[in-house]
């Protein structure tokens, strides 16, 4: 994994369980990540594209965020090669945003390219983790996370 | 065969598994997933890869039978492939994706078919290698034992 020297993130909880949004169009990826992340005690959201993790995110123009008052999102975790908006396209969207800013967003790959981990880092992602994931790296994730 | 026979036999054919290259540790990631809480996890989501899995080779026989090859797109599906091989731990198909995506990127389509025989053919190998594994399991379980979580590669 790689991550920036000074990881002074933290992730707000409400009532100390994590809500993390997992994004990855995969779909035995997708049952994995959900499985290590509630392994870790998260509450899990999954999504199979930007635009639909946007939407849940409220951070779509007109789009009712289904998850708003209810349920605040702490983390998103998301794969990098996805067709129509990547995750580094739907990082940047969330960092670009007024309200969600400050989430910590993971980003996940199968392919170890230090110029895509570099790209993703300068743009504010806490952290890349390679895949496959397994569950030591979402255990790592989230006790950073949680300090 | 009683109980203790099966599970031996259970384990045996797990080790064979890994030894012979069909499975690499992250099929031991998913089965240490499995709890009392998710006692089907490893099947239902094999299950997923057999069905994603079917559902790609379908695509890619349908994309590279075509007069002009669009190779982006069958890179797509080997991508997607070597992606849900990787994370269920099918190390030969994964493998077989590998060598697929070079020759997709060097546009051969001689190569790629050839590629995709070798990934249906690993595809099938692997598919019944679980599905004997999953057998094992249902009558070790229908015959009241549980399946072994640790295995240990000594002796």
């Amino acid at each position: 994994m790689a991550a920036p020297s000074s990881s002074n993130w933290v992730m707000e909880t409400a009532h100390d369980v994590p809500h993390v949004l997992a994004v990855d169009d995969n779909l035995i990826d997708r049952k994995l990540v959900e499985k290590l992340l509630r392994n870790s005690s998260c509450k899990v959201t999954t999504a199979e594209n930007g635009p639909r993790a946007l939407e849940l995110l409220g951070l779509t123009s007109g789009g009712q965020n289904s998850m708003n008052g209810r349920s605040k999102v702490n983390l998103v975790i998301t794969d990098y090669c996805m067709p129509g908006m990547t995750g580094y396209e739907l990082l940047k969207k969330i960092k670009e945003s007024s309200v969600m800013k400050e989430v910590p967003v993971v980003i996940m790959s199968s392919e170890n390219i230090p110029t895509r981990i570099n790209k993703c880092l300068e743009e504010g992602a806490q952290m890349f983790i390679l895949k496959p994931l397994k569950q030591s790296d979402v255990k790592k994730l989230t006790c950073q996370l949680m300090n | 065969m009683d109980v203790g026979q099966m599970q031996r036999q259970w384990i045996d054919y797990t080790k064979s598994l890994f030894l012979e290259g069909f499975l690499d540790g992250q099929f031991l990631q998913l089965q240490q997933l499995q709890d009392e809480n998710n006692p089907d996890f490893v099947v239902e989501v094999v299950s997923l890869f057999f069905e994603d899995s079917e559902r790609l080779l379908k695509d890619l026989t349908f994309a590279i039978d075509q007069n002009g090859v669009d190779f982006k797109k069958v890179d797509a599906h080997v991508h997607q492939l070597k992606g849900s091989s990787s994370s269920i731990g099918a190390q030969r198909v994964k493998n077989c994706c590998i060598a697929f995506r070079n020759f997709c990127e060097e546009q051969n389509t001689d190569a790629c078919l050839r590629c995709l025989q070798q990934v249906k053919q690993e595809y099938c190998l692997v598919k019944n290698k679980l599905e004997t594994l999953f057998r094992l399991e249902q009558q070790i379980v229908a015959a009241g034992g549980s399946i072994p979580t640790e295995l240990s590669f000594s002796g």
